[in-house]
């Protein structure tokens, strides 16, 4: 008897420290994301001011060394990103829908399946492979625009294209069967039907899926750092480089400047917060929609 | 009159309805495969940039320790070294970390968190990468520099894996930033696998008596481990290819060591901090570079999908 109580102890105090332990990750994998959030608005919030939004990228400077120091923002860096987020949105919203259109009305054959395989596979591509992708493909084929707008949102859709043909198809296969049953017994035809009837009763699901591939381009910076190059001067036209928060976030914290890596911080909170924002309010949708399931 | 006339309309709408579900078919479908022409257009772009350094340096290229822009020659082996040390480093702090946290979230959470704690946690894959990058020069590399490697090399500086001056800036901190960055991935991925263990499984081990843990470990995680496999490689995918986060703390140099708390180079980072200065048989050789990443991302990610896939048809009944 004794045996057996110490046996039913022990096994007692295993699932108890197992509890705790496993408590202890989500705490331990919390810690960045808390230290992170703090950091970057204690930190970030010192570089904001009207200048840090309107003006742009100033000259480096350091307080210990010069006297005065030029103010300067990052209204170049948030004026590429908000163009390079929309034409690429642009590009690849339309053509990921129609390709979810496809996986999920049509798709139920082999063709279907191989698409959703590889496009699955896709969305595991390194991003600075798709930055030298493109580089190489426009090399070949215009080089001027080598580092232009148009190369840096070349380079996002192609990263967010695969993302919104997934989350569409899954959104679009939300819709119940019968409602296409329905609408097709009136006599109306297929494609009518899917544009019209499929496409609306799965609207919301089909924006929070846009939207995700928004935040996770939005957050990009391999992928633009040999398409859209950078530029210190603001939007120039779509055949000059292009500036974005994530580029200048990268150039100014590795730099050794202190007005820069103030800069860096300010426009990391501005990311973080659009990203977050983004992030909270698809996955918000895409629960109600899924029933709790996150399409990975 | 109204007739043979009416009947032609008919006729004529049936033909224009047939002709607009082709239509739409069609350009779905083109889409849907334009999707593979895209992934094939990529890997055929790399394969024709990476042909000159290909034909130059042969197979050798992906064992050669030597990078010299002076001599043109070219080899990948330090890169190679660095992406596979680093993704490890990840692998082994963040799969612990990642299943501690699916099975609370799973099994042992209270109701009322489950849901709000895995938002959360799901919000670290949020954090764009340079961000992560930022916050470790700032914040994790003062603190791995002046606490953490000085305590790793007080308990076991006799290793050869810890040897010289901890300077924060190195592959231990690399990994350590990799680590944070798959968490999510890997635990969202085997929290799924988790949740399609049918119930009947978990009450079988409850009705034996066996604890919660018990129940866990015989009935969930045996049942849900090809998922779990797929869970890690997906992450093992994401930490092999990512670049910013990683070029912002190894320190980049081009060497082989066995000390972590040395700098050194992955794949991706020596891409990111080279391409604009290279010469035209250095970017080739680059782009080979990339080449390797994307073959290596790419069988790795059809190796995880594969499993993960498998996890989900078993667990809704399909064939």
């Amino acid at each position: 008897m004794r045996i057996r109580f110490d046996r039913d102890a022990r096994r007692h105090w295993t699932d108890l420290a197992v509890s705790v332990a496993a408590l202890a990750c989500v705490v331990l994998a919390l810690i960045p994301l808390g230290s992170i959030l703090f950091e970057a608005t204690s930190r970030g919030l010192r570089a904001w001011g009207p200048d840090f939004f309107l003006k742009n990228q100033p000259a480096p400077c350091s307080p210990q060394i010069s006297v005065t120091c030029e103010s300067g923002g990052i209204a170049n860096a948030l004026q590429g990103t908000l163009v390079l987020i929309a034409l690429s949105s642009l590009l690849a919203i339309p053509f990921g829908i129609l390709a979810g259109i496809y996986l999920s009305e049509y798709g139920n054959n082999r063709i279907g399946g191989a698409v959703r395989f590889f496009t699955d596979v896709m969305t595991g591509i390194p991003s600075i492979v798709v930055g030298i992708f493109v580089y190489g493909l426009l090399i070949l084929t215009a080089r001027d625009i080598v580092f232009s707008t148009i190369a840096g949102t070349v380079a996002l859709a192609t990263i967010m294209v695969p993302i919104v043909a997934r989350t569409s198809e899954e959104a679009l296969r939300l819709v119940p069967g019968s409602i296409r049953e329905a609408a097709l017994a009136l006599g109306i035809p297929k494609h009518r039907v899917t544009s019209r009837v499929v496409l609306s009763s799965a609207r919301s699901g089909l924006v929070t899926g846009a939207l995700l591939g928004v935040a996770r381009v939005g957050g990009e910076t391999a992928p633009l750092l040999f398409t859209a190059f950078g530029n210190p001067f603001g939007f120039q036209g779509l055949d000059h480089p292009a500036d974005a928060l994530t580029l200048r976030i990268y150039y100014y914290g590795i730099s050794a400047f202190q007005n820069w890596q103030d800069l860096a911080w300010g426009s990391a909170l501005l990311l973080v917060l659009l990203m977050l924002g983004i992030s909270v309010a698809s996955r918000l949708a895409l629960r109600n929609r899924f029933g709790g399931r996150s399409v990975a | 009159m109204g007739l043979p006339n009416g009947t032609a309309r008919s006729a004529g709408r049936r033909t224009s309805r047939a002709l607009g579900d082709t239509l739409f078919h069609i350009g779905s479908g083109t889409a849907a495969v334009g999707l593979l022409a895209l992934l094939a257009l990529i890997s055929v772009i790399l394969v024709l940039w990476a042909e000159a350094s290909i034909l130059a340096f042969g197979p050798e290229f992906l064992w050669r320790n030597l990078w010299d822009p002076r001599t043109e020659i070219f080899g990948a082996l330090p890169f190679v070294y660095g992406t596979l040390v680093t993704s490890a480093l990840a692998l082994l702090f963040g799969v612990p970390i990642s299943l501690g946290i699916a099975i609370f979230l799973s099994e042992l959470s209270p109701t009322w968190l489950r849901v709000p704690l895995t938002f959360v946690v799901e919000l670290l894959a949020a954090v764009p990468s340079v961000v992560y990058g930022l916050w470790a020069i700032f914040v994790l590399v003062p603190v791995m520099r002046r606490d953490v490697e000085p305590a790793i090399q007080g308990l076991l500086g006799w290793l050869p894996l810890f040897q010289g001056t901890p300077i924060g800036v190195d592959k231990f901190t690399a990994g350590v930033i990799l680590a944070v960055m798959i968490i999510p991935t890997i635990s969202a991925v085997s929290r799924e696998a988790f949740l399609a263990v049918p119930q009947s499984q978990r009450e079988a081990a409850l009705s034996l008596g066996a604890t919660r843990w018990e129940t866990t470990r015989t009935a969930v995680l045996t049942y849900a481990r090809s998922g779990i496999f797929g869970a890690v490689i997906l992450g093992l995918g994401r930490a092999v290819g990512e670049t910013m986060a990683v070029t912002m703390t190894i320190g980049n140099r081009n060497v082989i060591t066995t000390s972590l708390f040395d700098q050194g180079q992955t794949i991706a980072s020596w891409i990111a901090n080279n391409f604009s200065e290279a010469g035209p048989l250095e970017q080739s050789a680059l782009i080979e570079l990339g080449l390797v990443l994307l073959a290596l991302t790419l069988l790795i990610n059809v190796l995880a999908h594969l499993l993960v896939r498998r996890v989900f048809r078993v667990a809704e009944g399909r064939p």
